[in-house]
């Protein structure tokens, strides 16, 4: 039998807070830039837009049990992985294209480089909390 | 706002999450202790809305009022959140769940005395 898998019960439950922190805070943060100040850097606040809508489905991803959620919280932590690394990196070597700080500017370093470390730390999560294949091997026998 | 005030919820709330991470170490459940430390912040961070209320009423101005009232009401919400989300399933990762959350109050509180004297995001 697979076992869902519990990406939501004892350790995971300190990343699922703090994966909710930064939802919270990049969505209204995101939210704030894009309705007061979205042609000074549309770019950039596209970038925060979208960097929020993964730490919202992330922290839906673990919290939540099953198949699908884990897929889910995959998904976003390795869009988040990438997303952190291209953005931290464009922006300190073409800093022209990004005017104004977003979550993952230099890696996070607004943020203390947690952006950088969470979706690490969520991918080894997600990888103990992996869910089981169906193969008649993994049975125990007798 | 009133810079002091500020600095005590944020030394408040940074005692109480040192204060989780030591029992979250130990192996401990969280305590009816730590609850009522918890509820202590949250307690200031109420008088911080209505001293923050006042001096909006008083006339005067943040950079940005729907932002700093974002804070202002935001900030209550993070700690009973936190705790509900933390009670849930009783263990040391619940205590640590806590000492996240206490945190993000200092974060926050941070970010609401720059939007009060003039950041307007």
């Amino acid at each position: 039998m697979a076992q869902p898998p519990k990406t939501a019960s004892g350790p995971g439950r300190v990343l699922v807070a703090v994966y909710a922190i930064f939802a919270l805070a990049a969505t209204s943060r995101a939210g704030v830039q894009i309705a007061t100040k979205f042609h000074e850097a549309p770019v950039a606040y596209l970038l925060s837009a979208l960097a929020a809508v993964i730490y919202v489905l992330a922290t839906v991803g673990l919290a939540r049990s099953g198949e699908t959620a884990w897929r889910v919280a995959l998904a976003s932590c390795t869009v988040e992985l990438l997303g952190v690394l291209t953005v931290g990196t464009l922006s300190i070597f073409d800093s022209a294209a990004f005017p104004q700080a977003t979550v993952w500017s230099v890696y996070g370093q607004g943020y203390l480089f947690i952006p950088l470390v969470l979706p690490v730390i969520g991918l080894l999560w997600l990888r103990r909390t992996a869910p089981r294949t169906q193969n008649p091997i993994d049975r125990p026998v007798g | 706002m009133i810079t002091g005030f500020a600095i005590t919820i944020v030394a408040c709330s940074l005692l109480t999450a040192v204060w989780s991470f030591v029992l979250s170490a130990r192996n401990r459940e969280p305590s009816k202790a730590l609850l009522g430390g918890l509820a202590a912040v949250e307690l200031l961070l109420v008088v911080q809305l209505i001293i923050g209320v006042v001096l909006l009423i008083g006339g005067e101005r943040p950079g940005s009022i729907a932002t700093y009232l974002a804070y202002l009401i935001g900030c209550l919400l993070v700690l009973p959140v936190g705790t509900v989300w933390a009670l849930a399933e009783r263990s040391r990762s619940s205590t640590a769940v806590l000492g996240i959350t206490c945190v993000a109050i200092p974060v926050m509180v941070l970010r609401l005395n720059e939007v009060w004297s003039g950041a307007t995001a």
